[in-house]
């Protein structure tokens, strides 16, 4: 199935590729054709940073519930973070 | 079909050739050694890329007796592995429409060229190579035969139609120019068998000579030896649908 669901943020951060580290100044967000996990469609995340071409890349591909949780995970870690007063943006 | 006492060779190579609006792109192309002459055939990758996969069916059909080129749809992304090269284009939403069936034209053109070629040329393609060979054997004049492998978004609805993909390929139907074979798994999820229906009504309807088939257990992608979808008796008999359906339209005067 070539479902052509796609979206696109910009990010700031940095990735670990195959060469080491690199800045990554996007991420492309998917649900379609996986190379790797063993399933017919997975949540793909490419960081990536398209200056320096296709192969600067960190890729992931979830199941749909392991995304789910990652994203939970990632905004109640924030949310900790917020609370102690150790965000960055917050302290500012 | 090949005899042990029969001399065997075969080319494979990668090559340039002139794709969509004239621009060069790469392609992988493997023939029978020998004079010829061979039927040609147009290999469209997927969406996970021009990738081993691609290269080890273009030596296939080389080695059934086919001149045969897989172009490279995704050369304007970039060069990285084919994987890296695959999840930019998935990133950037896919190949348009009209750039695949440029750079489709392209092969179909060079193998025409060859002085060895038959006069025929087929075109055959899996996912959404499946969807591409189905869509330049509607819009482009000069293919015999059509093999659709489980090619989704034949049928597309409005809301998923922009400048990429700005017409859906069943509504192209009725300008279908040569015989069709479709094969397809009862269980994918795209197209699903009631889409198969819908696009098997479109061709009765404009009076297309076609063979569908609709294969029970199995989803998409059941070809694909290196992936959890492989249907080990499905894909030998679709390999078997497939080069009859090519022999009958392609060798045969």
């Amino acid at each position: 199935m070539c479902t052509m669901i796609v979206k696109k943020v910009n990010i700031d951060g940095s990735g670990k590729g195959t060469k080491g580290w690199f800045t990554v100044n996007q991420a492309n967000v998917s649900y379609d054709h996986p190379f790797h996990i063993a399933k017919e469609h997975a949540l793909n995340i490419d960081f990536v940073n398209e200056e320096l071409g296709p192969g600067a890349r960190v890729a992931v591909e979830l199941s749909e519930q392991a995304a789910r949780n990652l994203v939970n995970a990632i905004l109640d870690v924030l949310s900790q973070a917020e609370v102690g007063g150790h965000l960055e943006s917050s302290a500012v | 079909m090949y005899q042990t006492n029969m001399y065997e060779g075969m080319l494979a190579e990668t090559i340039t050739i002139s794709g969509d609006a004239n621009q060069l792109i790469n392609a992988y192309f493997a023939r029978p050694l020998g004079a010829g002459p061979f039927p040609g055939i147009v290999l469209i990758h997927h969406i996970p890329g021009w990738d081993e996969w691609y290269r080890e069916a273009t030596r296939k059909f080389a080695h059934h007796g086919y001149a045969a080129i897989s172009p490279n749809l995704y050369f304007r992304a970039g060069h990285g592995t084919p994987e890296d090269v695959a999840a930019k284009v998935r990133g950037d939403g896919g190949s348009p429409d009209a750039q695949a069936v440029g750079d489709i034209e392209g092969a179909m053109l060079y193998l025409r060229s060859l002085p060895y070629l038959n006069g025929k040329v087929g075109v055959f393609g899996t996912c959404s190579g499946g969807r591409y060979a189905f869509l330049a054997a509607c819009r482009v004049q000069g293919f015999d035969a059509v093999v659709d492998c489980w090619g989704g978004r034949v049928v597309m609805a409005e809301a998923d139609l922009n400048a990429n993909f700005p017409v859906a390929p069943i509504d192209y139907t009725k300008d279908l120019s040569c015989p069709i074979l479709g094969l397809f798994g009862e269980e994918d999820h795209s197209p699903t068998p009631e889409q198969v229906a819908v696009h098997e009504e479109e061709l009765k309807k404009y009076g297309k000579t076609y063979e569908f088939h609709m294969y029970p257990d199995a989803g998409h992608g059941f070809f694909y030896y290196n992936r959890p979808n492989y249907r080990q008796q499905q894909a030998a008999d679709g390999w078997e649908k497939i080069f009859a359906f090519l022999e009958n339209y392609l060798t045969s005067d």
